[in-house]
């Protein structure tokens, strides 16, 4: 028996077949019998054909040695058919005999192994449909597909095969001449034979799989929250609207932008310095409000005191003193000037100086509010003693101010400089002696703003405010005889009358009167310097004060120190009313609230407040309010509230309220409604006036 | 700057004033003339009354806004002043 020949084979066989004890003899049959052939046609063809040599024999090293006998010793193996893995006892429920049965014939076939073939008969209609499915080639895979069936022989012959692939190569050249299409098309849709090719691929090594992964830095988080009210929303849009105009002005000017840095950068430095500053403005609030709870029993004073005993005394008032207004570093000094801001009617300026030639020094200029009566709310330190000053009516910011020194200065409050913004020198054409008054002006035509100056040089002089300079215009210069012409004055020096106060008429706009150290009053105009309209002897000594009447356009009052006031039409050229003070009159005002009413201050301290209307020869309220040492200096009736101040030599400027007698407006008939305004108080005053007329004799006291 | 430091001289040494604090926008005292815990009080209970305050005056009338506070009390009168970014709290005894 051939068999041992190759034993490890058919052992191998067996071990593969050793489960599948079913089918195993029949393959092994066949094995064997193959094996058999193969052996036969090796020997046939000598060992050296190719198929056979590529089965060499390789033992397994675990494999049995056996001996001669051993391996000639024959087992014989019983091989049944039977699965080893079937169920052997497998029941079904019998219905006839109403229980379960054991099935007696099992299904012992096991199936190891199928595999479809895929070889196709080319009249199949699969393999029609496969060549339809390959179009224009269907000739050639005819060809192949009958190479591919002659291939299915081919196994079991080998040597047919070669004559098959003869043929191929023949029916390849047979086909080559025929088209050059087919060739190509032969190219591209090779189709792989499925039994002589060998398929090769390759693997690229692959890279071994990283994953890299960083993690940022979070977002760092932050728990928001907020209640929004309306007037959040209100500013929030505000400031958006702001920042929109800004940003519509910067494309408009460019050019702007260089100075908005540059702002911005003073803002920032600013703002940079000191954190404390921004509390300014309420620190002066609370100074205010600590203020006025120190000194209620003032303010409620001021506001609702009426002194009750004037209801008994009829005719006669009082003045109750309010707040003192006291600066310690003006200790030295008199008050020199005063003054009421016209728009914000709390506020007063008070010029300190000396009228003393021998005590000349320093001066300063003072801001009070009511609302504060402990700290100025602006200081101003001047080189020379202050002498008069005036605020302008509608721009309260603008002051001027006149000096012992000759110069006129004017301060911008709304700038934050101790310095005056315009400042006359000698070169400009300061006066020569102390400034006695200022007064502004209206605007000019150029609506460049100026005022007026009066100085014991004599002259009185015009300035303009125009842009950072002052420019002067000498209006008229005065002098004992008359006015004198420039030329004149080059010849000789003439005898200068020093002018010592002015006032302007408030409705004729050119007509001045000038009051002078000699104790004339001179009728002026803006036009005329040559000449004086109208010359009054109406004092004996230097006139202190010349005011117009705030009703009537006819009337002013003079004082002097000669002890008198003075009250006069100006087409008369006698005064109309004549009062003796006893001691010298510093200043006389008018009210703001009647045109009968004056008040007047004297060196003795004391305050003298005149009605007309109630009393023609005495005064309704003489009152010291200061002691008796103090010289009183200046007064001034605040515009709306009923109060005055008054201004002493040491510095003290005292506020006073004036009684309900003081102030008396005309009784109120039943039924009758009183015509109120200025007409009314021309015609007060008309009145008395007409009366003195008729007599022709002015009244003296 | 020195006018500031002055003024806020002038009101502590005003008749009747106990104390002068200034509080910044959070409420923290930032110049005090009284002691600290007294302080700390004073400056966070009344921030967030001159908040409200504020807050009130503003939401009746968006353009309006708060000047000034004054707390009248049996002792004391307590006045606030808020500013944009700080508030001036001064406690005064007027009868004194």
């Amino acid at each position: 028996m051939p068999v041992p020949q190759k034993p490890g084979t058919v052992r191998s066989k067996q071990g593969s077949n050793t489960h599948s004890l079913l089918k195993a003899p029949a393959v092994k049959g066949a094995k064997v019998s193959s094996k058999k052939k193969d052996d036969e046609d090796g020997t046939e063809t000598g060992d050296g054909d190719e198929w056979t040599q590529g089965k060499t024999l390789v033992k397994p090293p675990d494999q049995l040695d056996l001996t001669e006998e051993e391996l000639k010793e024959e087992f014989t193996r019983i091989l049944t058919a039977s699965n080893p893995h079937a169920p052997q006892n497998i029941v079904r429920y019998s219905f006839k005999e109403r229980c379960y049965k054991p099935v007696s014939s099992v299904d012992q076939l096991a199936v190891h192994f199928v595999l479809e073939g895929n070889l196709l008969h080319k009249d199949s209609d699969e393999a029609r449909r496969q060549r339809a499915r390959q179009g224009f080639a269907e000739e050639k895979t005819a060809t192949e597909t009958e190479n591919v069936a002659e291939n299915e022989d081919k196994p079991e012959t080998p040597a047919d095969g070669v004559e098959d692939a003869g043929d191929a190569e023949d029916g390849a050249g047979e086909e080559r001449p025929d088209s050059v299409d087919v060739q190509v098309g032969k190219k591209e849709h090779k189709i792989t034979n499925q039994f002589n090719f060998s398929e090769r691929a390759s693997q690229t090594f692959n890279n071994p799989q990283r994953d890299r992964s960083c993690q940022t830095e979070p977002p760092p988080r932050a728990t928001f929250s907020d209640t929004v009210n309306q007037w959040v929303i209100y500013d929030a849009y505000v400031e958006e609207l702001q920042k929109q105009e800004k940003s519509k002005e910067k494309q408009k000017t460019p050019k702007k932008e260089e100075d908005k840095g540059k702002k911005k950068k003073t803002v920032w430095v600013e703002s940079q310095s000191d954190d404390i500053t921004k509390v300014a403005k309420v620190a002066k609030i609370i100074e205010r409000m600590v203020t006025q709870n120190t000194f209620d029993d003032i303010a409620q004073d001021f506001k609702y005191f009426e002194d009750a005993s004037d209801e008994f005394r009829e005719l006669e008032g009082t003045l109750l003193p309010l707040w003192k207004f006291h600066y310690d570093k003006a200790k030295h000094l008199s008050v020199t000037a005063l003054c009421w801001n016209q728009k914000y009617k709390d506020l007063f300026a008070v010029g300190l100086g000396s009228y003393e030639f021998t005590k000349q020094g320093r001066g300063m200029l003072l801001f009070y509010s009511l609302k504060n009566s402990t700290y100025p709310e602006y200081i101003f330190h001047t080189n020379s003693g202050v002498m008069c000053l005036d605020i302008h009516k509608e721009l309260s910011y603008l002051v001027v101010v006149g000096f012992y020194d000759g110069s006129v200065a004017v301060y911008n409050l709304k700038e934050d400089r101790p310095q005056p913004v315009y400042k006359s020198t000698a070169k400009s054409g300061k006066h020569t002696d102390p400034v006695w008054q200022v007064k502004w002006q209206n605007d000019d035509i150029d609506k460049n703003h100026n005022f007026f100056s009066v100085s014991s040089d004599g002259r009185v002089v015009s300035w303009t405010l125009v842009k950072n300079e002052l420019l002067f215009t000498d209006i008229i210069k005065l002098s004992v005889e008359g006015a004198v012409s420039e030329g004149q004055e080059d010849m000789k020096i003439p005898d200068i009358a020093g002018g010592t106060s002015f006032d302007f008429h408030k409705e004729i706009d050119y007509l001045f009167l000038v009051g002078t150290e000699e104790g004339k009053i001179h009728k002026c105009s803006k036009s005329y310097s040559s000449q004086f309209l109208e010359t009054y002897t109406a004092h004996s000594l230097s006139v202190d004060a010349v005011k117009w009447n705030h009703f009537h356009p006819k009337v002013f009052i003079s004082c002097s120190s000669d002890w008198t006031v003075k009250i006069w039409d100006h087409t008369i050229t006698s005064p109309m009313f004549t009062f003796d003070l006893n001691t010298a009159v510093s200043d006389v005002a008018w009210s703001p609230y009647s045109s009968t009413v004056f008040a007047a201050v004297t060196i003795d301290g004391k305050v003298h407040v005149f009605d007309l209307s109630i009393n023609k020869y005495e005064a309704i309220c003489q009152q010291a309010v200061v002691s008796k040492k103090t010289k009183l200096t200046h007064i001034e009736f605040n515009p709306v509230y009923p109060i005055i101040i008054v201004g002493d030599d040491r510095g003290y400027v005292t506020s006073l309220k004036l009684s309900p007698n003081l102030r008396t407006k005309p009784k109120e008939k039943k039924g009758q409604e009183l015509p109120k305004g200025p007409e009314v108080e021309i015609a007060k005053l008309e009145k008395l006036l007409s009366l003195l007329r008729d007599t022709e004799s002015p009244v003296q006291k | 700057m020195a006018e500031v430091e002055e003024t806020l001289k002038r009101i502590q040494a005003h008749k009747g004033v106990i104390g002068t604090i200034v509080v910044n926008a959070e409420g923290i005292p930032i110049r005090t003339t009284l002691d600290n815990s007294t302080t700390v009080q004073y400056a966070g209970l009344l921030h967030q009354l001159a908040m409200k305050a504020r807050s009130t005056v503003r939401d009746i009338d968006p353009q309006n806004d708060l000047t000034f506070l004054r707390v009248r009390s049996k002792k004391h009168e307590i006045m606030v002043a808020p500013d944009k970014e700080y508030l001036l709290i001064v406690i005064q005894n007027p009868s004194e």
